[in-house]
């Protein structure tokens, strides 16, 4: 092995940054700075952590869904989100990092997921406007990773992206039938809206002026947008799809602004955004200890899996040893044909 | 032209076979974030999906699917015991899938060879998607079985407790011309081998009992599925008349 020397280290840098520059993708044999390496492992895990947190505040209602119809679509999604959870965990692995290893920091609190899943889900309301909201914000998210300067992070964007749109789309229909329905149904709806509205906004992380990894996630185009940007660009979306709805956005400070073409909107309680991610949420014991206890409860299981394989593999091997001395053998006495 | 009528007897049958779909669908919705590994999270929930695809068109061969799925008390529902029984740890569900969907497997095999009537479009669909679930449970039951003696002990007893309700399935349903001596006897050969394969002793016990042998069919069940079903009507019940 050769020392790299400070040169070498120079040199790689500078194809890095042209890359980069250029907006080409980078891809795991390539060489990158650790501090992105490390950057884009927190940012892909973390992604992935809520993508499994995020099945349980929908799994709830599962075995109450209202309809068969919609009990099907709500096991579809939960499904999704298993699947998008492993898309997540292979590219964050093309990083030299493990799925166990990501697993184990999760479950021991030292990588986070998603704040928004430390809320409760009440009614079955909650289910339409985790899709209208959660999955909305999360879209106006991820769509900008799409072009993200690691390839492997920004394939699984596009593939993750079109299953959450339709997620998406299917909480909104499931909320407009509600907010047509019976006045229950519309008080129902409305009381989902006003309780994941805020949670849903400070989904896009803390102002930009207050969040940590933001500049240098830019200039290395790990993100493309600013949390604030992102975060206005929701609202734009959403004031006319709630009208559409039929449903209110519980914020007396929202109105157009004419001059900025933008939506106005109230201050968000940044005091319960730092607290929920401190682990102080409604939730949060309560997501990781289940999180932990199918883990634990599944270890036999593993195990079984493990320990059946590599007796298969070593019995497999013992045959396919035997197969090839018996080739040999028939190749001795003239049996084997071309 | 018209749809032709369907007849009693074949509504006797959809009422049976969906019931069964929807009861197991239901139950392994409630492993939904509780699986031991990411991929078996994927694989229970599309095991459940396929399930609740088949009772939603058996279903709604008999009638509504939501007023049968949410309006009925448990007196009236006809599925077998087997598919109601909590989840219990991963083996208890494994074996339940097993002897299940061996079960499922042939029944729809045969359905889809011969003419089913009403019932031949959802045979020729559901025989695909019972292979795979059949596939996964023999898939587990051999890791299970032939793991680590942990596994193998549990494989066993989850085996042993549910085998008492496997007599059931053959009951005739009425509406399907199946032979069920030969269904059974295919059933038990299927079982046995797999059973052997991931070294495990065949159950001894009875495969049925004064409570078992129809029961479910008749309209009979064990206790903890009111609860089931009160988890799963509730909601729908608070709205009367409400669409979703």
């Amino acid at each position: 092995m050769t020392a790299v020397t400070a040169d070498t280290q120079e040199a790689y840098q500078a194809v890095f940054d042209a890359a980069v520059a250029a907006d080409e993708r980078i891809e795991p044999r390539d060489w990158m700075p650790e501090a992105y390496r490390a950057s884009l492992v927190r940012q892909i895990a973390q992604h992935a952590h809520s993508e499994i947190i995020g099945m349980q505040p929908e799994a709830n209602w599962i075995t109450r869904a209202p309809s068969l119809r919609r009990k099907a679509i709500l096991m579809a999604k939960v499904q999704d989100e298993a699947g998008h959870g492993l898309y997540l965990y292979s590219a964050a692995e093309t990083l030299g990092v493990s799925r166990d290893e990501l697993l184990d920091k999760l479950h021991s609190g030292r990588q986070k997921y998603s704040s928004i899943f430390n809320y409760p889900t009440l009614t079955w309301a909650d289910v339409g406007a985790i899709g209208w909201l959660v999955d909305g914000a999360a879209i106006t998210n991820q769509v900008p990773l799409c072009r993200c300067s690691y390839g492997p992070y920004a394939r699984a964007m596009v593939r993750v992206c079109k299953e959450e749109s339709f997620h998406q789309r299917q909480g909104y229909e499931a909320l407009l039938a509600l907010s047509r329905g019976t006045p229950e149904q519309h008080a129902m709806a409305q009381d989902a809206v006003n309780r994941w509205w805020w949670p849903s906004l400070m989904m896009f992380g803390p102002p930009d002026d207050e969040s940590a990894h933001s500049a240098q996630s830019m200039a290395w185009k790990i993100k493309r947008h600013s949390n604030d940007e992102l975060r206005q660009r929701f609202v734009d979306i959403c004031v006319p799809q709630a009208e559409a709805l039929g449903l209110t956005l519980p914020d007396p400070d929202l109105r157009w602004n004419e001059e900025r073409g933008h939506y106005d909107f109230g201050a968000i309680d940044w005091t319960e955004f730092w607290e929920v991610l401190k682990g102080n949420g409604p939730c949060n014991e309560q997501r990781i200890s289940q999180r932990r206890r199918a883990h634990e409860e599944g270890a036999w299981v593993r195990e079984a899996a493990a320990a059946y394989a590599a007796k298969h593999e070593q019995r497999g091997r013992r045959e396919e040893h035997g197969q090839r001395e018996e080739h040999d053998r028939q190749a001795e006495h003239g049996e084997a044909t071309a | 032209m018209t749809a032709p009528e369907t007849t009693p007897t074949a509504i006797a049958a959809a009422i049976a076979l969906g019931d069964d779909a929807l009861v197991l669908s239901h139950r392994l919705g409630e492993w939904a974030g509780h699986a031991p590994v990411l991929e078996e999270e994927v694989a229970l929930a599309n095991i459940a999906l396929d399930l609740l695809g088949q009772a939603r068109v058996l279903l709604s061969l008999a009638g509504d699917e939501d007023e049968l799925a949410y309006l009925r008390e448990e007196r009236a529902f006809r599925n077998v015991q087997l598919v109601e029984q909590p989840n219990g740890d991963f083996a208890h569900t494994i074996a339940r899938q097993l002897y299940f969907s061996t079960y499922q497997r042939l029944m729809y095999g045969r359905l889809a060879a011969a003419d089913a009537g009403d019932l031949s479009g959802l045979a020729a669909k559901a025989v695909k998607e019972v292979a795979y679930h059949q596939d996964h449970a023999e898939q587990w039951t051999l890791r299970l079985g032939d793991g680590t003696a942990e596994s193998h002990e549990r494989m066993q007893r989850a085996c042993q407790a549910l085998w008492r309700f496997t007599g059931e399935l053959f009951q005739p349903v009425e509406g399907l011309d199946i032979d069920w001596h030969e269904l059974e006897a295919d059933w038990l050969t299927s079982v046995t081998a797999l059973l052997e394969r991931a070294t495990l002793t065949v159950p001894d016990g009875p495969r049925s009992g004064a409570w078992s042998a129809g029961a479910g069919r008749q309209g009979l069940h064990t206790e903890s599925f009111g609860r089931m079903l009160a988890e799963m009507q509730h909601l729908h019940r608070s709205h009367p008349g409400a669409t979703w």
